[in-house]
C-alpha cells in the first residue's frame, strides 16, 4: 500500500497495465517526454520506451482514429485527450467509429481503447478547460463511461477499463487530482494523503465497471452523484446534519440501476447532483429511471442540482459549480415535501 | 498587376454541364512508359514531379512499355482480367437485384475495376485495407466468396453482419478488409494507426487506406497525412480520383491548381499519380509503395486517375449534372478493354476466349446469386433475427440492453 494522489493512482494503473501486457500503449499530446500537462504519464516513456509511450501531433481526430486502427491490429491503446473540452474534433471517431466497430463487423473487428480525459471545473480553467461532456457519451451505444471520485477507484477502474474489450471513456475530475475537495472553495483542499481512499495498492487490482458504491449510508434521502460531486454531496449532508445516503455511481454506462433503486425505495427521496449543465444532463436519465422503477416509493419529487445552462464562466466559476450550499437547499426541499 | 476592386468569391465549375460537349483537354496525360521508375529508397524531394505526371504502362496499341512494365506473368494478367470481369458482372447483377427490390441500395465500380483488383495483388495475406465503399475488387481479387458478399447485400439469414450494415459495407478480417464505415475519411487515419501498431510490434505487415477525391477535403485526411508522415508509418495512402463526388466535380475539393497527389508533398510523403484504368500501372505502383512500406521506408501517397462511369449509387442520377457522353470521352479508356487488348496483342488471349470467359463468369455470378437468394433477400425469405439487434453492441450485454431485448420480446 502507498498513499497516492489521483494523478499518481492513474499513472500507477497505466504502469501496472503496461508492465503486465506489452500490447498496452499510451499516447497523446505532451504525454511522452514531459509526462502530460497534469503529469499523469510521467516516467512511462523512460520506463517503457518511446514506442509504447509517445507524443502525438495536436490532432484529436488523428489521435483517436490512430488508436482505433491500433486496436483493430490488436493493441490496447490508452490515450490521453489533454482536456475533455478538446475531444470534440474526435467526437466523430469516438461515436461513429470506436463505438460501432464491434457491432457493424459482428465482432470481426473490435475496439478496446481507453480515452482518458480531465473533466470538470473548479480550477479557474474558463469555458474551454472545465467541461463535463459525459452525457454526450452516455447517449452513444457501444461506449462505456467511467468517472472515478478517488485514487483507489481511479486505479482499479482504469485497469478494468484498459482490460475491457470495448471502448471506455475515462473521465478524470481534475478538481480531485490532488485531494478530496469538499466543495468549499475558500478552504484548502485536503490532500489525498490524509484520506483513506488515498491508500492505494501498488500492484494490480480491478474494480468492476458498472458497480456503484455507497459512500455514506443513510435512511432519510438518497443523493446520487459521481466524480467531484460525491465530495460535495458528502459535505452537504454533513453540513445539513441530514441522514442522507450518498451513492457514488463510478460508471454511468453501464449504470448500476439496482443500487439506486434499492436506496431510493428505502429512503423515498432523492437528489441527483452533477456538475454538467442541467438540461438533458445525465441527471435527467437518473430521474427518468427513478420515475419508472420507484414511482410508488417516492414521497417527494426528485430534485436535480447541476451546473447552470450556460457556458462555464471563468471569474464566477464558484457560483457555477454546485457546492454544498446548493445541494443543502435541495436536500431541505425534498425533506420538506 | 490587376486593379484593386470589390472582392468577389470564386466558385469553381467543371468544364461542361449536361448538354455540353465533354472536354478533357485539361487532363494532361503523359505518354505510356514516359515516367521514370525511381528506386524505392529515393528521397521524396527528388521525385516531386511524380505527383504531377501520370504513370502509365499500356499504350494505345495495347503494348506494355517503359520502366514500370514487365512485372506480371501472363497467368497473373489473365487472372487480373478475370477479376475485373467478375466485379463488372457482379455489379451488373446486383444493380439489377436492387432495381427488383431485393435490396435497398447498391454502389457499382464501373470504370474503376483496375484500381482495387490490381492493388490487392500487391498486398500479402495479413496486410490490412481500410477501404471505402467502391473497393469490392479487394475482396473479389482475394477470392472472397461472392455468395457471402451477396448475403450481406441482401441482409439475409446468412448475412455475416446480421443485417446491421448498409449493403456493400462488407467486413472481413481474414481477407484484410476492415469493416466499411459510412462516414467518409474516418478510416484513412485508422489505417495509419494500424500501420503504426504493426511497426510498434516490429511486424512485417502493412496497411492501406482508401479515400475518394471529394473526401480528401475532410480533416481526417489531413490528420492521416500528419500521423503517417510524423511516424513514418508503413501505410499506403490511396486516393481514388474518379472525377466526381456525387454531383460535385473534383475541382471543388482540389481547387484550381495542383493535384491530389501533390497534397502529400508538403508532408514529405512520396506522392505518385497513376493511370487508374491501367491494370499494369496500378499494380506496378502499388508494388513500389508496398515495398517501401515493407522496407520500413514509410508511407506513400498514390492518386489513381480514373473516371466513375456509372452513377454514384443507385440513388443518383448523373445525367442531371454531367454530359451523358462524358464517360466515352474519358481519355484513359476502359480498364477491362485495355487489359483484354494487351493480352490479345501478346497472343495469350482472344476474342473467343473472352466471350467464353464472360459467359462462364456470368454463370458463376448467377449461381452465387441463386444460392444467396435461397437464404433470403431484404424483403423476402430468411432474415436475421430481431435478437441480433441487441447482440454485439458490447462484448458482454449490459443489463439495460438485456431489459430492452426482453421488452422487444426476445
Ligand atoms: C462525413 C460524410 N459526409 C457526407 C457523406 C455523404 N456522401 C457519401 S458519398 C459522398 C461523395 C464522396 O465522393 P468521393 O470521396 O469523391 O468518392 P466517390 O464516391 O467518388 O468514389 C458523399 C458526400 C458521407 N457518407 N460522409
Amino acid at each position: 500500500m502507498a498513499r497516492m494522489t489521483m494523478i499518481e493512482a492513474v499513472r500507477s494503473a497505466m504502469d501496472v497495465s503496461m508492465a503486465r501486457d506489452d500490447d498496452v500503449v499510451v499516447f497523446g499530446e505532451d504525454v511522452g517526454y514531459f509526462g502530460g500537462v497534469f503529469r499523469c504519464t510521467q516516467g512511462l516513456q523512460a520506463k517503457y520506451g518511446k514506442t509504447r509511450c509517445f507524443d502525438t501531433p495536436i490532432s484529436e481526430s488523428g489521435i483517436v482514429g490512430a488508436a482505433i486502427g491500433m486496436a483493430a491490429y490488436g493493441l490496447k491503446p490508452c490515450v490521453e485527450i489533454q482536456f475533455a473540452d478538446y475531444m470534440y474534433p474526435a467526437y466523430d471517431q469516438i461515436t461513429q467509429e470506436a463505438a460501432r466497430i464491434r457491432y457493424r463487423s459482428n465482432g470481426d473487428f473490435t475496439c478496446p481503447i481507453v480515452l482518458r480525459m480531465p473533466t470538470g471545473g473548479g480550477i479557474f480553467g474558463g469555458q474551454t478547460h472545465s467541461q463535463s461532456p459525459e452525457a454526450l457519451f452516455t447517449h452513444v451505444c457501444g461506449l462505456k463511461v467511467v468517472v472515478p471520485s478517488n485514487p483507489f477507484d481511479a486505479k482499479g477502474l482504469l485497469i478494468s477499463s484498459i482490460e475491457d474489450p470495448d471502448p471506455v471513456m475515462f473521465l478524470e475530475p481534475k478538481r480531485l487530482y490532488n485531494g478530496p475537495f469538499d466543495g468549499h472553495h475558500e478552504r484548502p483542499v485536503t490532500p489525498w494523503s490524509k484520506h483513506e481512499l488515498g491508500e492505494v495498492p501498488e500492484g494490480h487490482y480491478t474494480i468492476p465497471i458498472g458497480k456503484a458504491e455507497i459512500r455514506r449510508a443513510g435512511s432519510a434521502v438518497t443523493v446520487v452523484a459521481y466524480g467531484t460531486m460525491v465530495h460535495v454531496a458528502l459535505a452537504a449532508a454533513e453540513d445539513a446534519g441530514i441522514d442522507a445516503e450518498v451513492i457514488d455511481l463510478r460508471s454511468l454506462l453501464p449504470l448500476d440501476l439496482d443500487t439506486i433503486v434499492q436506496s431510493v425505495s428505502k429512503t423515498g427521496r432523492c437528489v441527483v447532483v452533477h456538475e454538467a449543465t442541467l438540461t438533458s444532463g445525465f441527471g435527467a436519465e437518473v430521474v427518468s429511471l427513478l420515475q419508472e422503477h420507484c414511482f410508488y416509493h417516492l414521497e417527494a419529487p426528485v430534485v436535480r442540482v447541476a451546473g447552470w445552462d450556460t457556458p462555464y464562466p471563468h471569474a464566477q466559476e464558484w457560483d457555477y459549480f454546485p457546492g454544498p450550499a446548493r445541494v443543502g437547499r435541495a436536500l431541505a426541499e425534498v425533506m420538506e415535501a | 498587376m490587376t486593379e484593386f476592386a470589390q472582392l468577389s468569391l470564386h466558385v469553381p465549375e467543371p468544364a461542361v454541364r449536361p448538354g455540353g460537349q465533354p472536354d478533357f483537354s485539361n487532363v494532361k496525360i503523359a505518354k505510356a512508359g514516359a515516367v521514370p521508375r525511381p528506386e524505392v529508397d529515393v528521397a521524396p524531394e527528388d521525385i516531386r514531379d511524380l505527383a504531377y505526371s501520370i504513370i502509365r504502362v499500356l499504350n494505345r496499341d495495347g503494348e506494355a512499355v517503359g520502366p514500370w512494365s514487365g512485372m506480371l506473368s501472363d497467368e497473373a494478367l489473365r487472372a487480373g482480367l478475370r477479376h475485373m470481369m467478375k466485379l463488372r458482372a457482379f455489379d451488373a447483377r446486383m444493380l439489377m437485384a436492387q432495381r427488383q427490390g431485393k435490396t435497398s441500395f447498391y454502389m457499382q465500380h464501373l470504370g474503376e475495376e483496375a484500381v482495387s483488383c490490381a492493388f490487392r495483388k500487391a498486398l500479402r495475406a495479413g496486410d490490412m485495407n481500410f477501404p471505402t465503399y467502391r473497393q469490392a475488387g479487394l475482396l473479389i481479387a482475394d477470392d472472397y466468396p461472392m455468395v457471402e458478399m451477396m448475403n450481406q447485400i441482401f441482409s439475409n439469414e446468412r448475412d455475416p453482419l446480421h443485417g446491421r450494415q448498409l449493403p456493400i459495407m462488407y467486413s472481413s478480417k481474414e481477407h484484410g478488409f476492415f469493416t466499411v464505415s459510412g462516414n467518409l475519411a474516418t478510416q484513412y487515419v485508422q489505417a495509419v494507426g494500424w500501420a503504426m501498431a504493426s511497426a510498434i510490434k516490429n511486424d512485417e505487415r502493412i496497411a492501406a487506406g482508401w479515400i475518394g477525391d471529394g473526401s480528401t477535403a475532410e480533416s481526417d485526411f489531413h490528420s492521416a497525412l500528419v500521423f503517417a508522415s510524423t511516424y513514418k508509418a508503413p501505410v499506403i495512402l490511396n486516393i481514388v480520383n474518379n472525377q466526381w463526388a456525387i454531383s460535385t466535380f473534383q475541382g471543388i475539393a482540389r481547387g484550381g491548381s495542383g493535384t491530389f497527389a501533390a497534397r502529400g508533398l508538403g508532408f514529405g510523403i512520396p506522392a505518385l499519380r497513376v493511370d487508374g484504368n491501367d491494370y499494369l500501372a496500378v499494380y506496378a505502383v502499388a508494388c513500389w509503395a508496398a515495398e517501401r512500406a515493407r522496407r520500413n521506408l514509410g508511407p506513400t501517397l498514390i492518386e489513381y486517375v480514373t473516371y466513375r462511369v456509372g452513377a454514384h449509387s443507385t440513388s443518383d442520377d448523373p445525367s442531371a449534372y454531367r454530359p451523358k457522353t462524358e464517360s466515352e470521352a474519358w481519355p484513359l479508356g476502359d480498364p477491362v478493354l485495355r487489359l483484354k487488348k494487351h493480352l490479345i496483342v501478346k497472343g495469350v488471349w482472344s476474342e473467343e476466349r473472352h466471350t467464353q470467359a464472360e459467359a462462364e463468369i456470368m454463370d458463376e455470378v448467377i449461381e452465387a446469386q441463386k444460392e444467396a437468394e435461397h437464404h433470403g433477400t431484404l424483403h423476402a425469405g430468411g432474415r436475421p433475427s430481431v435478437r441480433d439487434i441487441f447482440e454485439g453492441v458490447y462484448a458482454e450485454m449490459p443489463p439495460h440492453l438485456r431489459r430492452q431485448r426482453q421488452k422487444a420480446g426476445y
